[in-house]
């Protein structure tokens, strides 16, 4: 049975609908971000709850108020002098006729017509519009005060970048988690995750205290832990798979003009790198550079290329940070990129965890030497499947904490993440952002998001940035500014039908671990069914 | 249908009320009471809107006789040619008519006829009656020659009478009336609070 809210009384197509509210209907239940259906003439209607305010038939009523401690007339009065007023954004058209029961909820193109009856939407529409979980769909939530399952097409989620964005504290760590297990239990791309904080492989504590669980001890098979910090990671239990260690070699002059602001280097400075790297070459310049020593020939070396003293003593101050970072060694034992993507060929999920190195500069340098070669590998089986001779890799996202780092706008144009946000699936390989600071966040990136999950945001410029781009804004500023501070997020972009607000599914309690890992065995019984019948084949 | 009780006799009328004087002296319908005149095929429904006891001469005036008596009954008893002498009449503005087997909330084609009889409603029919409220727009448009909320108020009172569930009744009324006097709040105010409970 649907719920009668009231009558539409006014609006437009680019500022929403004003429903007055029937005087059954009790305005301080009308919550913004619910979902309400509007049956129109031909079509009806789906919409979302986006401002609630008092409306009175004569200005006089609040120059003199009436006696309300008499319930008679507070009750005659509610609904006719004084009434309660919703404004509704209409997001999409449902059902009505057959022909529009096969295609499927459409955008809305136009608004309901005057008196139109505005209901509360029934579990089924909601249903109908966010779909029910399948093999591609992932309960990511609930919409607030019902029961449905709100899902994201993660087929559709995966194709492009996504951002999760909220103030610390707010379950953007535990809204990254329920996004990876989608994908793990979907099995939609594979993951690469640098984890700065050690929050994804192995169990960590929530705010309570209390221990939950991670993506190592819920899909063991599908999940490698990569570790910086071995020692760490044995302290606390991990069963890691492999240790990263980072030769000299490997770092390139564009990795150092990246950490340019955090090693507090100079564009000199930088330009110096380059120049060095060409005197010694891409693969020795660092332990080259390290390794001059004061005196007549450095002089003379400095001259020559030009670089000034104070830009050489500049540099020399940042590498010195670098060769601090325990992980890096002159010679590396293993070839960490290559070990990586063996593990993504396979479809195993990579996390790499910083241990106790949660200082940004290994954190920046670690993440952008790695991607930028595993893209590099990536974009070149991407063109080997163009032309034909392979199979397209499988569809790889790189999750990234504290984003602001790399993607601000002075530096996302330089780095791989940039380039990655911004070219997109093309090359089968997109971002999983996470951060607090969106407004830190290079526009143009942003802007390419396809979905945006965003947590409680309160300043000002963050919000707008991340609203940037979305048809009725200052509506949607309100639903932001007004989520709760834990386990509400807002939804937009391309892997939900409409920007909806949703009270995030439970994660932590036993219930919740078996919830999504039935799918996992189910999936470990197919494929071993599949692999039975090759062996026979 | 249960016998009506028949109040009186129409003596004046016009399109929009008549005047009818009762059988016997001063048992006037109350204030506000619903009535209604049987000229079938029209029954013509009133609100009763005005009263009056009079001289049956206009040039004679009554005189006070109770100097001497202990009781009013006594002063009656003493001059039993009074009760001849004088009259009780009352006005019912016309609100709605019944045409076959339909009811309507607006003015009927023709007023009533010269001695049509008239009723008092039963509950039922009040009831019947009352299921729409568009006879408050009539009332409020009407030049009365009591106040309007009075009249307005007095009727409500007598109708949700009819009912199990007054408050419900006098609730739904006032909200119709808010909207209607939405531009007159002191009207609207001056209803409510005589309709209150």
């Amino acid at each position: 049975m649907n719920e009668r809210l009231g009558i539409v009384v006014s609006g437009s197509l680019s500022k929403g609908v004003e429903v007055r509210l029937d005087s059954s209907a009790p305005i301080e239940e009308m919550a913004v971000g619910r979902f309400v259906t509007i049956e129109g003439q031909k079509r009806r209607f789906f919409g979302m709850i986006t401002d609630v305010s008092l409306g009175v038939i004569d200005q006089k009523l609040t120059l003199t108020p009436p006696d309300v401690s008499d319930p008679f007339i507070a009750e005659v009065l509610a609904g006719t002098s004084t009434f309660g007023i919703i404004h509704v954004s209409p997001q999409l058209t449902i059902g009505g006729d057959a022909e529009s029961l096969l295609e499927g909820p459409q955008p809305v193109k136009t608004v309901p017509s005057h008196f139109s009856v505005v209901n509360l939407a029934s579990q089924r529409d909601v249903e109908l519009v966010f779909g029910t979980e399948d093999e591609k769909r992932f309960f990511i939530g609930t919409p607030l005060d019902m029961e449905t399952k709100v899902c994201l097409d993660l087929d559709v989620f995966v194709k492009r970048s996504n951002g999760v964005f909220g103030k610390s504290g707010t379950g953007k760590t535990f809204l990254t988690r329920l996004l990876l297990i989608g994908i793990l239990q979907k099995g939609t791309a594979v993951n690469l995750v640098f984890d700065m904080h050690s929050e994804y492989g192995w169990e960590s504590q929530n705010e309570q205290g209390r221990k939950v669980k991670a993506l190592k001890q819920l899909f063991p098979s599908k999940v490698a832990v990569f570790t910086l910090d071995e020692e760490g990671s044995r302290r606390r239990r991990v069963s890691t798979d492999f240790v990263v260690r980072i030769g000299y070699d490997e770092i390139e002059p564009e990795d150092i003009a990246l950490l340019r602001q955090t090693l507090n280097l100079t564009e000199a400075s930088v330009q110096a790198v380059y120049q060095l790297a060409r005197e010694f070459g891409d693969k020795r310049w660092i332990e080259a550079t390290l390794g001059l020593e004061e005196g007549d020939e450095t002089k003379q070396l400095l001259d020559k290329l030009n670089i000034h003293d104070s830009t050489y003593r500049n540099l020399r101050r940042g590498l010195e940070t670098i060769r601090r970072l325990p992980f890096l060694v002159s010679n590396a034992p293993d070839n960490t990129v290559r070990r990586i993507l063996e593990y993504l060929d396979r479809g195993t999920n990579v996390i790499l965890e910083f241990g106790r190195y949660t200082d940004i500069t290994a954190y920046i340098l670690v993440a952008n030497l790695l991607t930028r070669r595993i893209y590099a590998r990536y974009r070149e089986a991407t063109e080997q499947a163009m032309g034909g001779d392979a199979m397209p890799p499988r569809p790889l996202m790189i999750t990234i904490e504290e984003a602001h780092r790399f993607l601000n706008p002075e530096v996302a144009s330089q780095t791989i993440f940039g380039t990655i946000a911004r070219e997109m699936r093309k090359y089968n390989v997109t971002l999983l952002v996470v951060d607090q600071r969106p407004s830190g966040i290079d526009s143009e990136v942003m802007s390419q998001l396809g979905t945006k999950i965003t947590c409680l945001l309160d300043n000002e410029r963050d919000v707008d940035s991340v609203l940037a781009g979305v048809i009725n804004k200052s509506e949607f500023k309100s639903v932001l500014s007004k989520l709760e501070s834990k386990q509400q997020a807002l939804i937009f972009g391309h892997a939900v039908p409409v920007p909806v607000v949703v009270r995030t599914r439970e994660y932590g309690s036993a219930k919740s671990y078996k919830d999504f890992i039935p799918g996992e065995e189910a999936e470990v019984g197919k494929q071993a069914e599949k692999d039975i019948e090759q062996l026979w084949e | 249908m249960t016998e009506m009780q028949r109040v009186g006799e129409v003596i004046e009328a016009s399109t929009t009320e008549f005047t009818a004087q009762c059988y016997e002296l001063y048992h006037i319908p109350p204030l506000g009471s619903l009535v209604k005149t049987r000229d079938l095929p029209l029954e013509l429904y009133g609100i009763v809107c005005n009263a009056a006891t009079t001289s049956l001469e206009p040039g004679r005036r009554p005189i006070a006789r109770g100097k001497d008596e202990t009781t009013e009954e006594e002063i009656y008893r003493s001059s039993p040619q009074l009760l001849k002498l004088l009259k009780s009449e009352f006005g019912a503005l016309v609100v709605g008519h019944r045409q076959g087997d339909r009811l309507y909330h607006h003015l009927p084609p023709q007023p009533a006829r010269i001695h049509s009889f008239v009723y008092q409603c039963s509950p039922d029919e009040v009831k019947e009656f009352s299921q729409s409220f568009d006879f408050l727009n009539i009332l409020l448009n009407a030049h009365l020659p009591v106040p309007t909320e009075e009249l307005i108020s007095a009727s409500l009172r007598q109708m949700s009478q009819a009912y199990e569930d007054r408050r419900a009744f006098l609730v739904a009324a006032g909200k119709e009336l808010a909207i209607l006097l939405s531009g007159n709040l002191s009207q609207l105010k001056a209803i409510l609070g005589r309709i209150k409970q």
